[in-house]
């Protein structure tokens, strides 16, 4: 899967595109951490709206997101998620720790 | 027992570029029970998670046969079997446990809550150095026309 990163005024936003499996994930983990430790950001955004699917592998994407931003005392937001990858990240209980929009 | 209307078996390799392949193959066999969109997600959603443990837990350190074998049953019900010939699973009961994984930081540990909560029924059978066998029932409702 594909990813962009952009950072502005310590937002750090990751587009992401492709479909978010254990395949696709390969490698994403690692460049999130990369993207955070460089931009040391305040917020963090992940842009789902070219995720065409996504299965448990993208709870453990957002939940790493998640604690590399609590360390930093920032925040996450998801944006975009679609009814499907949004019925995955709530059986994980994703929403009650950052914004699915 | 159920009587079969339909069904389709694959076999494939256990690598990871056939998740995808897997759970599209059988949402698309699935179509001819006019899914709606909804089901169709939780259907690729739970064939992606079951496919996948085959591959990461199922044969962790080599490649090996995994086959999906998906029946139409009656009242409208699919069931999916997803079956590996892998190391198989010591403790079922743990392994179905949410946030349990023995597969490392990039697993979420959610693959058997997810098969269930997007499924009406699971079972799993397995047995340490023959495999793994993941069976899912899901009805999909009938649309008025």
């Amino acid at each position: 899967m594909e990813v962009i990163a952009m950072c502005r005024e310590r937002t750090l936003e990751l587009k992401l595109r492709g479909e978010l499996d254990h395949h696709g994930a390969c490698g994403l983990l690692t460049k999130l951490e990369r993207e955070i430790e460089s931009a040391l950001p305040s917020e963090l955004v992940m842009d789902f709206r070219g995720v065409t699917f996504m299965d448990s592998a993208g709870i453990a994407v957002a939940l790493r997101g998640w604690q590399r931003m609590r360390e930093l005392g920032g925040s996450v937001v998801l944006r975009g998620v679609s009814a499907q990858a949004r019925k995955v990240l709530e059986t994980a209980g994703v929403g009650r720790m950052m914004t699915i929009e | 027992m159920q009587r079969t209307e339909n069904y389709m078996v694959m076999e494939f390799l256990s690598r990871s570029s056939n998740e995808s392949f897997a759970r599209t193959a059988v949402a698309t066999f699935a179509a001819q029970l006019d899914p709606t969109l909804d089901e169709i997600g939780d259907i690729k959603t739970a064939v992606s998670e079951a496919v996948t443990n085959s591959i990461v837990h199922g044969y962790p350190n080599t490649l090996g046969k995994i086959v999906v074998k998906v029946r139409i049953l009656e009242k409208n019900t699919l069931e999916i079997s997803v079956r590996d010939w892998g190391c198989g699973i010591e403790n079922i009961d743990k392994a179905r446990e949410p946030m349990f994984t023995t597969g490392g930081e990039e697993r979420s540990g959610m693959g058997f809550t997810i098969m269930e909560s997007f499924t009406d029924r699971m079972r799993v059978k397995s047995s340490v150095g023959r495999g793994t066998t993941v069976v899912m029932q899901k009805r999909i409702a009938p649309r008025m026309r």
